[in-house]
Parts: structure tokens; C-alpha cells; sequence
């Protein structure tokens, strides 16, 4: 098979044409591979609903599963930056207990207003992030290394800051930052005999998100289809649209039932916006991605890499402060100890979220549905009574059997060449 | 009949949606060298895995019969247990392991369990005497130079009592001598009866080396032929399925202005101490010219490229650059790009691409901030340039969304090309852009470059296929061991006039 040249000086080149490759079962896998870790999430969000008998889906319990994982989940939107670029952050646990910790002592003990104190501790965040960042950038030490002692050293500093005893309690507004309910300035609204009274602000937020969800989708449908690029089949969209649109609309009434829009979800919403921008649209996000899937080619295309990978790091730091402040407000108390092993959830999210070890490869709705795919398991297994070992053992088996996934859907795709 | 030691019949591969083999055949007589010639995607490589057992029996239609049975083979073990040994293009050697370690790797010559490094490194010996690899058996195989660790492949072929020694572009990677070592090494193990199947790109190698040559175009046998009184052309004809009367388009050059001057360029090693890999050289370039840049391998070709590429490679650079007619300070790649240089390397897979995306964003990397407003990317446009790219440049591929890892070498190659043709340079170096490519696609390269030319741009083209430069150059510079030793303009040049100047002081040098 022969294509027709476009070009009449080209007749003589035109040669044998690449195979189209796009069969049925190859687009198949590769959707498979794109949505199957949302498949999965709704899976296990069933299986959990059915087990305990609706509980799951409750409004308290809805509320609790992302205050509780509101830290991890902002601890990997940060993970997954760090992923795609090629590198690893294990500090970031110690780095959660060292920002709590300064937060503490400049609130508690020496009475900084809070919101200058916040500021200070984000500083100190990305100040973190740049020590460890100038390391793996400029000086070209294994992040892997770097971030191992920096678990070491960061984990060291919390315990002499707070001289092994936790600190606390916290003023009102970080708590309610950190585990509060936005207030409910229009008042409550029936919702008939069944579903009772809920929060009209919050109804409305809910609202207003869905109609933005639709307007900008459709706003880049139609861009793309202005240009002539490939776009989703009508009805693929349209319900793709609208399963989005239930299931906000089903988690803000849920809230609304129940004490208003929790703060952190505010934040978090916020957060994801934001990195899913900068991850798909922004030049620096490009350049992650460019970074992450061929160093030497993105150097030689202009991309300053060093300095990528720095703010990468100073990017994780900030973010390690601001989990670090939610944290240690939702205890009520700065911990020496506290935020043991978040590295390894966080990491555990991205990868889930379909990060690929190699980097260049990664989302953060992505890395945001893992954390909460184990964020549901942790929740749910606690609702039906499993002691915690055998949580540890599904968490596990999950991390191990996404990126198994994972592998096998990529070697299917490579060996259909 | 014991005459023909392989026999494939009727072999055909399908992956999902193609049909990479349709009923291919060959025969290959027993202590012969036997070269298969295809373009890129005729199916060479995928003949040969199928012949190795890398994919197994059952995965293909047909049937292999070696030395008088029939082969199923089950896996690679399988294979090379009958005295077939296939040595890649990309070497499979462990650079940290020693020769004798990488030579019985798989195959550890033990004792009760222990190995024996007296019998390993004796035995390693033997063997590298019979391919001429004049080494210590304990020298780490990352010391060597790509020519000598092809000589341990084959030692390590050597070891598993080869029959059939299958050899996939064994010379690409390769210079003159190396090849010619080579080349004379499966000469002597053709005397020795063992058979060779040699998969070239290098035609004039092929006419060389080989008995007979089997000619494969889109998965299928076109002919089998003794080299014999065979021409190049008769091979190209062959592989493209048309005459080719002439290799390179026609191009009358429109040479403007003065645009680029390199005066006094020196480079030293950065790995080195004190070595000078480009000395004291000086070179200019006009707007419209195609200029090549000829010189062995080690000659310092991509140390010059990509030294005055924003100080890409190498230290105690000195020397001046002249754009335009006034000095200029290129730091970093992107002053380089800003003041309109470009540069495709010669390894695309490695540093011109990222392979895991796809093609219209890796047209955007070298220029994405001509997309962006305030740091943010439209996508649509990113979308529709390239989208024209492909058009013009002819990518096939299904859309600008195709991921760059699948394309063929030539379309990959035109992937890199539209990254720097949408920096908008004034200068274009382009370092080897048609290596590894089939010939049709070659012929759509030069036919770029001739447009970028004719567009007013300056093209510094280099490349190790004489021909190529004699072809698409207006003018010629040679590079002998860092040092520009000749300038020669298109209608004076010749093949051994620019090998004469390639060589020149190589014997003496500084």
C-alpha cells in the first residue's frame, strides 16, 4: 500500500506507508488504560457502598473521607509534578512534620498572628524545597538520595523543634481551615421529605462548579473542532459530561446535608484547577513533561532543565508546608511524629494514578483518583471493622496490581508493532 | 540436499491491522554470505526474529527447515541451540562486565556450580584470536569502541558454536576501518563454514561481502540475486520498486549574503583533560547555501555543531561567531535558538526526541513560547502547526497525535526537522539527518533541505556519506582531527579528493 505524496517533488519518496495501526482492539486497550483507573475507582466505591449497606455514601462519611485524606491528596498533586520530571520525593512526610511543627511554635508559643504565621511556614516550605532542589538540580545527586536524607534531616528538625512533646492547640481559624465547614450565609433549603434540609450556598457552589465543567468543555470542544482536530463522538461527551456533572452534584448535596462544604475541599478544588492548568496548558508544565520523557532532547530543544527540576522541588515543599499546616490543624497539635510514612502514600497515589516510573508520564486527576481510591479503601474497610493490617495488605495489593496494570496495557501496546 | 542449510517457506506475520510478512521465502546456501536489502518496514527484522525464535512458533504461518529439519522454535534458546545467533543493531552487552564475562554470559563455563576464571578467560582468548579482538580477556567491554564490542558479539556468537550467524546492520554504527575489519572477519568465518546473513543498508558493503543478495519490499520476496555483476542501482530499483535514476533532486541554489561566521573555533574535551577535539577552526556560511561538513568519525564534526550550539558539548571553548556581521555570545541552547541557530542531532532517538509523546509536541518543544501568551499554551494552534508540518513534510502518520515512538526512522526524522524548521532559523545544522533512514525517505530529505535553501536559510550539512554531501552541497568543508583541512566548492569536488583532506595530518596530529 502506497500513499499519494502531497507534494509533486516527493513523487519518487513516497515509498511504503507507516501501518495504521488503529484497530479496534488497540484503541480499545488504550482507552482502557486512560479511564481504567476511573472504572476502578468506581468499583471500589461500589463494592464498598454495597458492603456497608449505603453507609459508604453517607453524608458525614463522605465529608470525612476527604477532610481525612485532604493532606495526602495535596501532598500528591505535588508527587506527580515530581514524578513526571523523572525524580522522587521520600522526604516529604518529615517535611509535613517539620512545617507543622514551625507553624506550632510561631502560633502557640510566640503568638504570631496566624495569617502571617501560615506565610512564614509556606516560605519555610518552598526554602525546603529549594535546599533539596538546588541538590538533585544543580549538584546532580540522585533525587532518590537527596529526599532519603532529607527524611532524615527534616524528621531530625521537627523533633529539636519541638524537643519530642507535641505542640498545640491551634487558633480557631486554622482549625476550621483545616476541618471546618464553610458557613452557610444563605441558610438551608428543603430538599423534599427524603433528602431534608441542606445548605443553599453550598448547593449553589455545586451549581455553579457544573455549569463551569460544561461551559469550558464544550468552550474546547468547539476550539477543536474549529481547528479540524479529532474530537470524542457527541454522545461520548455529552455522557461523559453529565456522569461528571452527578457525581459533584451528588457529592455537594451530599455536603450540604450535612455541615456545608468542608474548607480543605474549597482548597483542594482550588489546587486541582490550578495544577491541572499548569500541567496541561502552561509552558512549564509542558517543559515537565519534556524534562520527565527525554532529558537530553529537552536540553537541546532550549528547555532549561535545571531550573525546571528546582522549582519542581521548591513546588513540593509549598505544598508539603500547606498539607503540613492542614495536618497538624486537624490534630489540633504539632507531632514529632506525625506525618510518618506520607511520602509513601503519596507516591503510592501517583502511581495509581496510572505515573509511569520512568517519568514524562502522568495526570493530576489522576494522582487525586488514586489517593482517593486508597483514601475509600482505608475509609470503607474501617466502616466494615477490618483491622488495620489487612487494610495495609489491600493498599498493597491495589499499588501492585495498578502498575501491573499498567505495564501490561503498555507492553500489549508495544508489541502490536 | 545438504546444499542449503536454511530453508524459509511461505512465512507470514500479521500484527493487529498488519501484515508485516506475506508469504516470504528464502534460501540460504550453506557457507555463504547472503544479504537481505529492504527499506525500513519491508520486513528484514521481523524475518529474522521469526528465523531466531523471538517470536515462536505458531505466531507466524509457514515453515522453517534448518540443515535438513524442521524447526519449531519455541524461543530464542531454542534457536541458538541449533547454531542460529542473532547479533542486533543495538549491541546487548553488559558495558560493566568484562569481555570474557560478557562472551560466556548465559553460558558460564562453571564448576560444580563455581565459575572458572581460569577456563573463562582461557577459552575468551581462543576466541577473540579467531575474530581478531586484540585485548585483555578482563578489559571492561565499556573500555572498548563500538567496532571492537561488535568483534565481542561475534566471539560471543563464536562461543555458542554458530552455524548461522544472522548480522542486523552490524556496520552502522561502525567507521572505515572498523568495517573493513569486519567485513574481512565474516570473509574468514565464511572460510570456515560458517554461514552469514547479513541485513545492510550499506549497499556498497553488500556488494562487497555477499554471494547472493534476497531482496524484500512491503513483507514480501522480491528476488534473489548473486552479487554477481549487480549494481547498486539494480538493488535500489529492487528495494523501491522503481527506477531510480538519479539519488538527489535537482537544485539550482540561489546564494545570498554572508549570515554565518565561525573564525578561530577551538574546543577542548570535557572529559579529557587538555584534549583539543575542534582546533582553531574557522568556517562561513551564506544564506541559501547548503555548506557540508565532511570528516571521519572522531573528527570533531558534532563537537563543532554542538559547541557553537549554546555550548552544548565540550569546555575551554574559544573562538568567535558572527552573525549577520556583528559578534554574537551564544551561553545556552536558547540564545542559540534566539538568534536563529538550529541544530538536529544526529542521534534523534536519544536527544532529538521524546519518544512517549507525541508529534505535535514535539514540533512545539524547541519553540513553544511562539505558541504561548503569558505562559500559557493554546493548544489549537500547537495543533494546527503542526498539523501543517505534517502536510508539508509529508509525516505519515494517522494524525499529529501519533506518538513519535512508533513512527519509522524517516518520519521521526521529519518530526525533528519541523521542531527547528518552526524556530524559524536563519542557520540550520543539520548533523547526519538521513542515517539510518530507507532510501525513499532519504530522497524526501534532501528534498527539504533544497526548500530550506531556497528559502533563504543557510543549511550546515553534516554527514558521513560522501555521496550525500557531493549531492546536496554547494560547498564543502573537510574536518581532519579538529582541524578544517579543505574547502572545496561543488563542481571541484570528488570522493577521493575529500577523503584525501578527511585524512590529511591525521598522522601527525598536535
Amino acid at each position: 500500500m502506497s500513499v499519494a505524496p502531497t507534494n509533486a517533488d516527493l513523487a519518487v519518496g513516497g515509498g511504503p506507508s507507516l501501518p495504521e495501526t488503529s484497530g479496534t482492539g488497540r484503541k480499545f486497550s488504550i482507552n482502557l488504560r486512560q479511564s481504567g483507573i476511573y472504572i476502578a475507582f468506581a468499583a471500589i466505591v461500589l463494592l464498598f457502598t454495597i458492603l456497608t449497606d449505603g453507609d459508604m455514601l453517607a453524608p458525614q462519611n463522605i465529608s470525612n473521607i476527604i477532610v481525612q485524606n485532604s493532606y495526602i491528596l495535596i501532598l500528591a498533586i505535588g508527587m506527580i509534578l515530581v514524578i513526571i520530571s523523572g525524580h522522587i520525593d521520600l522526604s516529604v512526610g518529615s517535611v509535613v512534620a517539620a512545617t507543622g511543627a514551625i507553624a506550632a511554635v510561631l502560633m502557640v508559643n510566640h503568638h504570631v498572628p496566624w495569617p502571617l504565621a501560615l506565610l512564614i511556614t509556606i516560605v519555610v516550605g518552598a526554602a525546603i524545597g529549594a535546599w533539596q532542589g538546588y541538590w538533585v538540580a544543580y549538584f546532580g545527586i540522585p533525587a532518590f538520595i537527596v529526599t532519603l536524607a532529607g527524611m532524615l534531616l527534616f524528621r531530625a528538625i521537627t523533633y529539636m523543634i519541638l524537643g519530642n512533646r507535641g505542640i498545640g492547640p491551634f487558633p480557631e481559624s486554622v482549625r476550621t481551615l483545616a476541618n471546618g465547614f464553610t458557613d452557610g450565609y444563605l441558610g438551608n433549603i428543603g430538599l423534599g421529605d427524603y433528602l431534608g434540609g441542606a445548605d443553599l450556598l453550598s448547593l449553589l457552589i455545586g451549581v455553579f462548579a457544573v455549569a463551569g465543567i460544561v461551559v469550558s468543555q464544550w468552550r474546547s470542544r468547539a476550539g477543536r473542532v474549529r481547528y479540524g482536530q479529532a474530537v470524542e463522538a457527541l454522545p461520548l461527551f455529552i455522557a461523559k459530561i453529565a456522569v461528571a456533572a452527578v457525581v459533584v452534584m451528588f457529592v455537594v448535596v451530599q455536603l450540604a446535608r450535612f455541615r456545608n462544604l468542608p474548607w480543605v475541599l474549597v482548597l483542594l478544588a482550588v489546587l486541582v484547577l490550578g495544577y491541572t492548568l499548569l500541567t496541561n496548558r502552561a509552558v512549564f508544565g509542558r517543559q515537565i513533561y519534556a524534562v520527565g520523557g527525554n532529558l537530553q532532547a529537552a536540553t537541546l530543544s532550549g528547555v532549561k532543565v535545571k531550573s525546571v527540576v528546582f522549582w519542581i522541588f521548591v513546588n513540593m515543599g509549598v505544598l508539603s508546608a500547606i498539607a503540613g499546616i492542614i495536618f497538624a490543624g486537624r490534630l489540633n497539635q504539632a507531632n514529632p511524629t506525625g506525618g510518618d510514612q506520607f511520602e509513601l502514600d503519596a507516591i503510592a497515589a501517583a502511581f495509581i494514578g496510572g505515573a509511569a516510573v520512568q517519568g514524562g508520564v502522568g495526570k493530576v486527576v489522576g494522582a487525586i483518583t488514586g489517593g482517593l481510591i486508597m483514601g475509600v479503601i482505608n475509609n470503607g474497610m474501617s466502616l466494615i471493622g477490618a483491622p488495620s493490617e489487612q487494610v495495609m495488605l489491600v493498599k498493597g495489593a491495589v499499588l501492585l496490581a495498578a502498575v501491573a496494570f499498567d505495564v501490561w496495557t503498555k507492553r500489549r501496546a508495544g508489541a502490536s508493532r | 540436499m545438504s546444499d542449503t542449510i536454511l530453508r524459509m517457506r511461505g512465512i507470514t506475520k500479521t500484527f493487529p491491522g498488519v501484515k508485516a510478512l506475506a508469504d516470504v521465502n528464502l534460501e540460504v546456501s550453506r557457507g555463504e554470505i547472503h544479504a537481505i536489502c529492504g527499506e525500513n518496514g519491508a520486513g528484514k527484522s521481523t524475518l529474522m526474529k521469526v528465523l531466531s525464535g523471538v517470536y515462536p512458533h505458531g505466531d507466524y504461518e509457514g515453515d522453517i527447515e534448518f540443515d535438513g529439519q524442521e524447526c519449531r522454535f519455541a524461543g530464542i534458546r531454542d534457536s541458538e541451540h541449533r547454531g542460529i545467533v542473532i547479533i542486533h543493531q543495538e549491541l546487548a552487552l553488559a558495558s560493566n562486565l568484562s569481555i570474557a564475562e560478557n562472551i560466556f554470559l548465559g553460558n558460564e563455563q562453571s564448576k560444580r556450580g563455581l565459575i572458572d576464571w581460569n577456563r573463562t578467560n582461557a577459552a575468551a582468548a581462543e576466541l577473540m584470536k579467531r575474530v581478531g579482538l586484540n585485548e585483555n580477556p578482563v578489559t571492561q567491554v565499556l573500555d572498548l569502541g563500538v567496532g571492537k564490542q561488535q568483534l565481542v558479539e561475534i566471539a560471543k556468537a563464536l562461543s555458542k558454536r554458530v552455524q548461522l550467524l544472522i548480522l542486523d546492520e552490524p556496520t552502522a554504527a561502525l567507521n572505515d576501518d572498523d568495517s573493513e575489519h569486519l567485513l574481512g572477519l565474516l570473509r574468514g568465518l565464511r572460510d570456515q563454514g560458517i554461514t552469514c546473513v547479513i541485513i545492510s543498508h550499506k549497499l556498497n558493503e553488500v556488494l562487497a561481502i555477499a554471494d547472493r543478495v534476497t531482496i524484500l519490499r512491503d513483507g514480501k520476496t522480491i528476488t534473489t540475486l548473486p552479487a554477481e555483476g549487480l549494481t547498486e542501482d539494480k538493488i535500489i530499483s529492487g528495494m523501491v520498486g522503481r527506477d531510480l535514476d538519479h539519488r538527489f533532486p535537482p537544485h539550482e541554489p540561489t546564494i545570498g549574503d554572508e549570515v554565518l561566521r565561525i573564525e578561530n573555533w577551538s574546543v577542548h574535551s570535557p572529559t579529557q583533560h587538555g584534549r583539543l577535539l575542534v582546533d582553531n577552526a574557522s568556517l562561513n556560511l551564506r544564506r541559501g547555501e547548503i555548506v557540508g561538513l565532511a570528516g571521519l568519525m572522531g573528527a570533531g564534526r558534532t563537537e563543532l555543531a554542538m559547541s557553537v550550539f549554546g555550548r552544548s558539548y565540550g569546555t575551554g571553548i574559544s573562538g568567535r561567531i558572527i552573525k549577520d556581521g556583528q559578534e554574537i555570545r551564544l551561553r545556552s541552547v536558547r540564545e542559540a535558538i534566539k538568534h536563529g541557530i538550529a541544530y538536529a542531532t544526529e542521534d534523534r532517538k536519544r536527544y532529538g526526541l521524546n519518544l512517549i509523546e507525541d508529534i505535535k509536541r514535539n514540533v512545539s518543544a524547541a519553540a513553544l513560547g511562539k505558541l504561548a501568551r503569558g505562559g500559557w499554551v493554546d493548544d489549537n494552534e500547537e495543533f494546527k502547526v503542526a498539523e501543517e508540518y505534517r502536510r508539508s513534510l509529508n509525516i505519515k502518520a494517522p494524525s499529529v497525535s501519533s506518538i513519535t515512538g512508533k513512527l519509522s526512522g524517516g518520519n521521526q526524522q521529519k518530526v525533528v526537522l519541523s521542531k527547528w524548521i518552526f524556530t524559524d532559523p536563519d542557520v540550520l545544522i543539520l548533523d547526519e539527518p538521513t542515517r539510518g533512514i530507507d532510501v525513499g525517505a532519504k530522497y524526501e530529505i534532501y528534498t527539504i533541505i533544497n526548500r530550506l535553501a531556497d528559502e533563504g536559510k543557510a543549511v550546515l550539512l553534516i554527514s558521513s556519506e560522501l555521496p550525500e554531501l557531493l549531492g546536496l552541497c554547494d560547498r564543502i568543508y573537510t574536518l581532519s582531527a579538529g582541524r578544517i583541512t579543505g574547502e572545496v566548492p561543488r563542481a571541484e569536488a570528488t570522493q577521493e579528493g575529500l577523503m584525501t583532506l578527511m585524512t590529511a595530518g591525521q598522522e601527525a596530529p598536535r
